[in-house]
């Protein structure tokens, strides 16, 4: 670490070192008996980043598993053990993991204990049962229940603030050690900066070009999952918003080799096992992705020692709101990166990306009169994936925006 | 004079075959409005208080149309009927509908309610052992209360939900009682007459449905146990309908002696326990249920739960209905097929889907499965 100067390296070249080491570290104190978390990606990271248990996360090592074509076996292997292919992806590739240990990526080391929230999905329930079960190790879990009014009320803040405590016991008896409240404060001054620089930095794509594609974002996204109680990760973000600033002001488009031409918003998780072809046909056509949900998703802002602020800000994120507040979230995003389209993902993996996709486009497209297409794909199962639907769609949205420029709409 | 045992089951089979009449005829008869509780779970109790007759919604045999603008093929076939039969205008009659969220598809489906009653939401507190978690519950059951108040114009006293929950559990053990003396009436209660017996509680007032049970209970003692020489099971899921599924099982002799299924067993098994106050009783009753996939638990009690069912009835082996693109049943699949081989338990396992027309594949499997026990 002494060798690393930060100074002299890009935001990018930040991004691979701090991610990779994090999972060496991880691998290292797993080998001289420390203890290693397996945690879902939205859930508070604080509680055990206090108590130096080093933290993985299976949704984003199932990324970089499926973004390198190597999830066909272990979605296989998940099959032959009796795994429904309606599961979602990364809960099939990370159980399927977790008995062969052995993956064309990054391994991880298996977990001592397991903390999960479920405020992007119901699916984590079931998938960390399983691990916990299988395994036999503690579980860990900050319940945050559904918002389905368009308030989030004091008795769900009140709920999730109680588990903290729930938490903090367990961490004791699991490392036998007094919880230590000191570094947890200094975690969430951390983890606040974090959630911070990151939105800061992301927000940049509201810049015209945008000197931010969506598909980097995919990218940086896993130093935010990863590393959000780490001092290094807001190091980042803040370089990466320097260096954005700089191509703003230059206007230097985040298409590499190609003109901003569209604006879209992308609804949904990436395809990462074909984030290549998505990506490129997009800029082929000169669009680019500038508006999403993740800016906001890890947009965890709370007062450093403030539980109940703390509570509030996991109960209040994008995935656990009412129809009515995840409606409101995607008209400002498009309204906020000026996008003139919109494409969702119809993720065979994600109930919830999906289910109210139908009453989202409604009302949308009512609303801002944004054209809209859909494609079917998978965050995880290549399977799942036409490139030529996908092909056929962008064309069709893209002679849709055409037409609307020509209208003088839009944009 | 007391009833027949044919007399009652043939009077609960036609409730469960025609449910929309019996509920007109039970509304028409007790001048109660209906209440609708969307599946799996929901408080019945607030609204049997509220002097209304609580109606579960399963969905059910239909053909879907309107609902393929509104969800994917992906939804499990519960809800996907549930949302055509709302968008058809089934259920306009209800004076309102109560809605869960444990799952990913309840979530949605309750935000995007495609009927004209009013709906009314509320989600179950999973991490359920805590203190908070009952907190948390009896404020949603206190706003379910409030709503429903609203929506009927009169008021749900203290009272009244007290009468209804103690009234509720002795209906649950009166429904545990039944199930173990059917296990000594199989020929008589086959897997069909079963199901509707149990599935008839959803339409019916439930003080009359109890009446029925407890003297379906006492005929059926009088009549004395039955032999019975074919094979076995215990079913767990979340339904086993279509009824052809379990005519095939009748067809190869096969009796239910026990279930885990969440529109059957799991409904009553678990009563609302001594509380300070009702909602806060009926909160409890949800922290208490176990063994069902859909209330969390890291401990996975479903599994010895089921394995000591099927050795408890002196089941052959265990038949998993497998609600299609059922997320919390399917995650708990290969947990089950891992402990029942161990445990040296035959288990099958059969996708079902409300929709299904063709059942020969099923079948043959379900002849495979039984040939083996």
């Amino acid at each position: 670490m002494s060798e690393i100067n930060f100074d002299e390296m890009t935001s990018k070249q930040m991004l691979e070192y701090l991610v990779a080491k994090n999972m060496e570290d991880a691998r290292q104190a797993k080998a001289k008996g420390g203890l290693v978390c397996w945690s879902s990606s939205i859930a508070p990271c604080e509680f055990c980043e206090a108590m130096g248990i080093y933290t993985v996360y299976p949704e984003n090592h199932v990324v970089g598993i499926a973004a390198r074509g190597g999830a066909p076996e272990l979605l296989a292997h998940a099959e032959r053990k009796g795994y429904s292919n309606d599961i979602c992806g990364y809960a099939r590739v990370n159980l399927a993991y977790m008995d062969v240990q052995k993956c064309i990526s990054e391994e991880m080391p298996l977990p001592d204990l397991v903390l999960l929230c479920n405020n992007i999905c119901e699916t984590l329930l079931k998938w960390y049962e399983n691990i916990a079960h299988t395994l036999n190790i503690p579980l860990l879990i900050v319940d945050v229940p559904y918002n389905h009014e368009s308030e989030v009320t004091e008795e769900n803040v009140a709920y999730v603030e109680a588990q903290f405590k729930r938490i903090i016991e367990q961490l004791e008896d699991i490392t036998n050690r007094p919880f230590d409240y000191d570094k947890f404060e200094e975690v969430m001054k951390i983890a606040s900066q974090n959630a911070k620089d990151w939105y800061d930095a992301t927000a940049l794509c509201s810049a015209v070009p945008s000197p931010l594609s969506g598909f980097d974002m995919f990218n940086y996204m896993a130093l935010i999952v990863c590393m959000r109680g780490k001092a290094e990760c807001g190091i980042t973000f803040r370089k990466l918003k320097a260096e954005l600033e700089e191509k703003a002001a230059n206007k230097i488009c985040g298409l590499k080799g190609a003109e901003e031409q569209h604006r879209i918003m992308w609804d949904g998780i990436a395809c990462w096992p074909y984030l290549s072809h998505t990506y490129k046909v997009l800029k082929n056509h000169g669009v680019n992705m500038v508006g999403s949900t993740y800016p906001s998703a890890w947009a965890l802002m709370y007062t450093p020692g403030d539980l109940n602020g703390m509570a509030r800000a996991y109960t209040s994120m994008g995935n656990n709101l009412s129809l009515k507040g995840q409606i409101d979230l995607r008209e400002s995003i498009i309204r906020d990166t000026k996008c003139g389209g919109v494409i969702m993902h119809m993720n065979r993996s994600c109930k919830m990306c999906d289910f109210l996709q139908h009453e989202i486009g409604e009302a949308v497209t009512s609303d801002m009169r944004v054209p809209i297409t859909t494609f079917d794909g998978d965050q995880a199962d290549p399977r799942n994936y036409s490139k030529a639907q996908y092909e056929t769609r962008i064309e069709a949205l893209v002679e849709m925006m055409n037409e609307r420029k020509r209208e003088g709409g839009g944009q | 004079m007391k009833r027949s045992v044919n007399e009652i089951i043939e009077k609960l089979m036609a409730v469960a075959a025609n449910p929309g009449q019996a509920v007109k005829e039970a509304c028409a008869k007790s001048g109660k409005q209906a209440v609708g509780i969307v599946a799996p779970y929901g408080p019945e109790e607030i609204a049997y208080a509220a002097g209304c007759l609580p109606v579960g919604l399963w969905g059910g045999q239909v053909e879907l149309k309107r609902v393929r603008a509104y969800l994917p093929a992906f939804a499990c076939s519960i809800m996907q009927s549930v949302v055509e039969l709302a968008a058809a205008g089934t259920y306009d009659e209800l004076s309102a509908v109560v809605i869960p969220a444990p799952c990913d598809t309840l979530k949605c489906i309750g935000q995007k309610w495609k009927g004209k009653c009013p709906a009314i939401h509320f989600t179950h507190p999973m991490n359920r052992k805590l203190d908070c978690a009952n907190d948390y519950l009896t404020f949603e059951y206190q706003t379910i209360r409030t709503k429903l108040e609203a929506i009927l114009g009169r008021k749900i006293t203290d009272e009244a939900l007290a009468d209804a929950v103690l009234f509720y559990n002795h209906y649950r053990a009166v429904m545990r009682e039944f199930t173990l003396v059917a296990r000594d009436h199989l020929a008589t209660i086959s897997p069909t007459v079963r199901h509707s017996i149990l599935k008839a509680s959803y339409f019916m007032d439930k003080a009359e449905y109890t009446k029925d049970i407890e003297d379906l209970i006492y005929a059926l003692r009088r009549a004395g146990p039955e032999n019975w020489n074919g094979k076995r099971v215990v079913l767990t899921g979340i339904t086993f309908e279509p009824r052809e599924l379990l005519e095939i099982l009748e067809f190869y002799h096969v009796a239910v002696t026990g279930d885990d299924i969440a529109q059957e067993s799991r409904q009553f098994r678990t009563d609302a326990p001594y509380h300070k106050s009702p909602l806060q009783s009926l909160a409890a009753q949800w922290q208490n249920q176990q063994g069902c996939s859909l209330a969390f638990d890291p401990f996975k009690s479903r599994v010895h739960d089921l394995v000591d069912l099927v050795r408890a009835t002196q089941a052959d082996g265990l038949v998993v209905g497998l609600m299609k693109f059922c997320d919390p049943e399917e995650y708990d699949v290969p947990i089950l097929m891992e402990a029942f081989e161990k445990a040296g338990i035959p288990l099958l396992c059969i996708e079902v889907d409300q929709q299904t027309t063709a059942f020969e594949q099923i079948k043959t499997r379900l002849q495979g499965f039984v040939e083996a026990l």
